[in-house]
């Protein structure tokens, strides 16, 4: 085998086990049951989606993928502040 | 194609690193489903952000690096990036879940300090 | 005003720079310089307290502790997860008394107690100095108690005092 066999292969298994990981926070967000859950789901999607990426990047060698990751974080990480600051004020005025 | 003139034993230890990340990613998703109460759930994604996160970005780090020959380190700006945003979500996300809890007297609600 | 007001802030900028921009040229090294100049001045505006480390040495130990049990936690996290049994595990709130109070120390304790699988800090009272920590697994209260002062607070502490 090969180097580049062996990097496609197992770069493509840790990519389709992240994607897992993201359909499984995907029904945590879409079945709660409560709101927190939901926020809990999104921002586990949002790590894994990262992660899949930076490695998306490494099979294709491309160096590009970095930024992409790296904006899906910063996104990613606002949405839950946000949603979590929503959900401490949504309810009760402080 | 990428690692075209890598060696095996390199191809092997970046393929290791990607998948155990990975693996520990995936498992803290699983425990999104395992565990049964918020609180406990709430644990679940820190295997990604913290073992399952450096593991993965090491190995790309070291992929970048055989690849072009030099010390590619950019990558781990999205650690260190990560490792600060996480506490600030999960801390808020509780603190959310605990004032929501105890302002509608569920049984699991955290003690009052 | 001084030329550093922000000395940590100023290297962590310019050296974030340079990663980004590397390989490294004399071009890039300016403006990384630059950044690392002018950019912690804005943190002037914001009325920051610096950060004073008082014992790098400390901070060193304390980083290979983190990393010791970060790894060892998300091992034992993991087991938690995939494991058959999930009834004899006991999982529940724990209230530390921290005597820390230095700002930056307690959000680098938060970072250090998220960093660790298996804990996580629910609530801080500044009045009282109160934390309340969920805990995933743990076999005794006390100990925990125990482990968060000795581990990490002692540390930060002597680092931040």
């Amino acid at each position: 085998m090969s180097a580049v066999t062996i990097l496609d292969w197992g770069l493509g298994l840790a990519q389709a086990m992240l994607v897992l990981a993201m359909a499984i926070a995907a029904w945590r967000m879409l079945r709660g049951p409560r709101a927190q859950d939901r926020v809990l789901g999104l921002d586990t999607l949002y790590l894994n989606g990262m992660l899949a990426i930076v490695v998306h990047g490494m099979r294709t060698g491309s160096g590009l993928y970095f930024e992409a990751a790296f904006i899906v974080g910063m996104l990613g990480f606002t949405a839950s502040v946000a949603l979590a600051k929503f959900l401490m004020q949504g309810e009760v005025v402080q | 194609m990428t690692g075209a003139g890598l060696p095996v034993w390199a191809a092997l230890l970046v393929v290791g690193l990607a998948l155990t990340g990975a693996a520990f990613s995936l498992t803290g998703a699983i425990g999104l489903i395992r565990l049964r109460t918020f609180y406990e759930r709430v644990h679940a994604p820190t295997l990604g952000a913290t073992l399952g996160m450096a593991l993965i970005l090491c190995s790309s780090v070291l992929l970048l690096s055989l690849i072009e020959g030099r010390l590619v380190l950019r990558d781990l700006l999205i650690g260190v990036f990560l490792t600060v945003t996480t506490p600030v979500t999960l801390l808020l996300l509780a603190r959310a879940a605990a004032h929501r809890d105890r302002h509608e007297g569920r049984p699991g609600a955290p003690p009052k300090s | 005003m001084r030329l550093l007001p922000h000395p940590w802030l100023s290297a962590g900028l310019a050296l974030a720079w340079l990663l980004l921009n590397a390989p490294v040229t004399p071009g890039s090294l300016l403006l990384a310089l630059a950044v690392g100049l002018t950019v912690p001045a804005v943190m002037n505006a914001l009325q920051a307290r610096p950060v004073r480390v008082k014992a790098p040495g400390a901070l060193l130990r304390l980083a290979g502790i983190v990393l010791v049990d970060m790894v060892r936690s998300n091992i034992d996290v993991a087991r938690i997860i995939l494991g058959r049994q999930t009834g004899a595990r006991r999982t529940g709130f724990v209230a530390i008394p921290l005597d820390l109070r230095e700002p930056f120390a307690l959000s680098l304790l938060s970072i250090i107690l998220t960093a660790t699988p298996g804990t996580l800090w629910v609530q801080y009272d500044s009045d009282t100095g109160r934390l309340l920590l969920h805990v995933l697994d743990f076999p005794d209260g006390e100990a925990w108690i125990r482990r968060v002062k000795d581990r990490y607070e002692r540390p930060l502490m002597e680092i931040f005092a």
